[in-house]
């Protein structure tokens, strides 16, 4: 079974283009990379998933459940972490994750107090006094500590501390060890590649990339930075072109025979060719014009 | 019974200070009777002076020398007025406010229906104005054995009654309109309140402008009327429920579809 299964989802606000054709699997047990820039259609997608909003066309399952049919069943086993995490102003944080248990109609005391624990939060501060990373925390438990099957993370580490985010995904790692299902939206690529097995990357409303992250990170690309004077023009494949202190620094996904070729004739004092960083990679994705391919079909 | 008890919860203050503040005044007002008995040709001859003004407020049809003809129009107006504007602040906001206080993300991530997020929020409020209306009535009745009169029961039933229904009528309107807001103000709770009290107002000026009652729940919850007719009038009480039912089930029918945001 799928933990997500969305498939041709479209939503539209009104003329507004929310995703286009999205669709993309989790599988149960996944951790799954959600990745793209701001007003891609991250947070749409989410939503659909959460039946807070209703697509123009297409389909979501969640555990194997349609969202427009079994939105309750669907929504007591999955844990969501929203990207702006707002709560009552006047209550404690301990009666706010009270009130999310007995919306669930489960007793999460001892879980909660486990969570609060690790991330230091004090449970008696109000809504109103929290800073926004002491906020987030309290997001994070609300969405923890019922256990959900599937967790749904809205750009969860914005605002807490390299100490804190550690511990987070330290507790994110336990769980999906235990076999919850996590779908990671993010802008920070190093928080996918070093937990998620397989991404997706989102750019105008559409998936443009979806894989394995290794895959994807995985490119015949490389940087090449030349020092002293040679003659590039010409040369097909040259991407992110930089300069700076008598040095040239650029992408390269073109034949190094003929790149070998332009260098010789030239004037090089020195050179290297080293493997790209995962981040020049997936900006590459993001600009336009980046090609994708569509692996996450089911 | 869960995001009742949260509603009421949230919103114990409000009602509170609401509550507190037209008890007081109809108790003030209360108060004033044994001195304007005592004055009442006076007061009859000033009030009888001011023409269209008198007839707008129902002064022309009432004995200001009974307790209950006072009270219907001096007291009555307080609880009338002030009890619709909350009635029609709190059902113009509850939807609306996880929307605009951005808390609907947390909320409605819960395995709670829409049906029943719309009928615990309309139970929460029906609950709020129950409260209000007894403790005012209470207070009402408590300062009318202070000062040493008879209670008119019926007619003090007849008026708190209407009065209720009024914010009834008020909070079904405004819960509907709630439900299609997303960053409203609650200026259009107020709006909604202030507009239908002056058509009742006009109506009561000009038999041209009678019909006017019949839109507005202040028509049917009009003191004047009410004991100088010994009754409520069970048409206008009728339409105004039939509203409230068509806004109630608007809130349904459009909350239950919306994109939340």
């Amino acid at each position: 079974m799928y933990a997500i299964q969305i498939e041709e989802l479209t939503k539209y606000y009104g003329k507004a283009r929310g995703i286009i054709d999205l669709s993309l699997t989790v599988r149960e047990g996944e951790f799954f990379g959600f990745i793209g820039p701001n007003g891609a259609g991250k947070s749409t997608t989410i939503r659909t998933l959460l039946g807070l909003i209703r697509p123009t066309s297409g389909q979501v399952k969640i555990l194997g459940r349609d969202i427009s049919k079994d939105k309750n069943k669907i929504l007591a086993e999955i844990g969501y972490l929203p990207s702006e995490t707002v709560f009552y102003p006047g209550m404690r944080v301990k009666d706010i994750l009270r009130l999310s248990a007995r919306l669930r109609k489960q007793d999460c005391q001892a879980e909660a107090q486990m969570l609060c624990d690790r991330l230091q939060l004090d449970v008696n501060k109000k809504a109103e006094e929290l800073s926004f990373g002491n906020r987030k925390k309290a997001g994070i438990v609300a969405a923890l500590q019922h256990k959900p099957r599937l967790l749904i993370l809205d750009e969860p580490t914005s605002g807490l501390d390299p100490l804190m985010q550690r511990e987070f995904f330290a507790i994110l790692r336990e769980r999906n060890e235990q076999g919850t299902a996590v779908f990671l939206s993010s802008h920070v690529l190093s928080e996918v590649q070093n937990n998620c097995t397989r991404a997706a990357i989102i750019r105008e409303g559409r998936m443009i990339a979806c894989g394995n992250v290794e895959a994807l990170a995985r490119t015949n690309a490389r940087r090449i930075t030349i020092h002293g004077q040679a003659e590039l023009d010409g040369l097909e494949g040259v991407r992110d072109r930089k300069e700076e202190a008598g040095a040239v620094s650029f992408l390269y996904s073109g034949d190094i025979r003929l790149l070998l070729g332009k260098l010789a004739r030239g004037n090089i004092t020195d050179l290297s060719v080293t493997e790209p960083k995962l981040e020049e990679i997936f900006l590459h994705y993001y600009e336009k014009g980046g090609d994708g391919n569509d692996t996450c079909k089911a | 019974m869960t995001l009742v008890r949260h509603e009421l919860r949230q919103g114990w203050k409000l009602l509170a200070v609401w509550t507190a503040v037209i008890g007081f005044f109809v108790m003030v007002c209360v108060f004033l009777f044994p001195e304007m008995k005592a004055e009442m040709e006076g007061v009859s001859k000033m009030f009888s002076a001011m023409g269209a003004f008198t007839a707008a407020f129902g002064m022309d049809r009432l004995n200001f020398g009974t307790l209950i003809g006072f009270y219907a129009v001096e007291c009555g107006n307080i609880l009338g007025i002030g009890g619709a504007f909350f009635a029609a602040l709190m059902a113009v906001n509850v939807l609306m406010k996880e929307e605009k206080d951005r808390t609907a993300e947390f909320l409605l991530a819960h395995p709670v229906s829409r049906v029943r997020l719309v009928t615990e929020k309309l139970a929460a409020l029906l609950i709020q104005l129950i409260i209000m209306n007894g403790i005012i009535f209470a207070v009402s009745a408590s300062s009318m054995m202070i000062i040493g009169e008879n209670i008119p029961w019926k007619e003090m039933a007849m008026l708190h009654l209407a009065y209720f229904l009024a914010q009834v009528e008020l909070t079904g309107i405004c819960f509907g309109i709630s439900a299609f807001l997303r960053r409203g103000s609650l200026g259009i709770g107020i709006g909604i309140a202030a507009v239908l009290y002056f058509l009742n107002l006009i109506a009561n000026l000009s038999d041209q402008a009678e019909f006017l009652k019949y839109i507005t729940p202040f028509g049917f919850a009009d003191g004047a009327d009410i004991i100088a007719d010994g009754s409520l009038n069970g048409k206008m009480v009728l339409l105004g429920m039939a509203v409230a039912l068509a806004g109630i089930g608007a809130a349904y029918g459009k909350y239950t579809r919306k994109d939340i945001q």
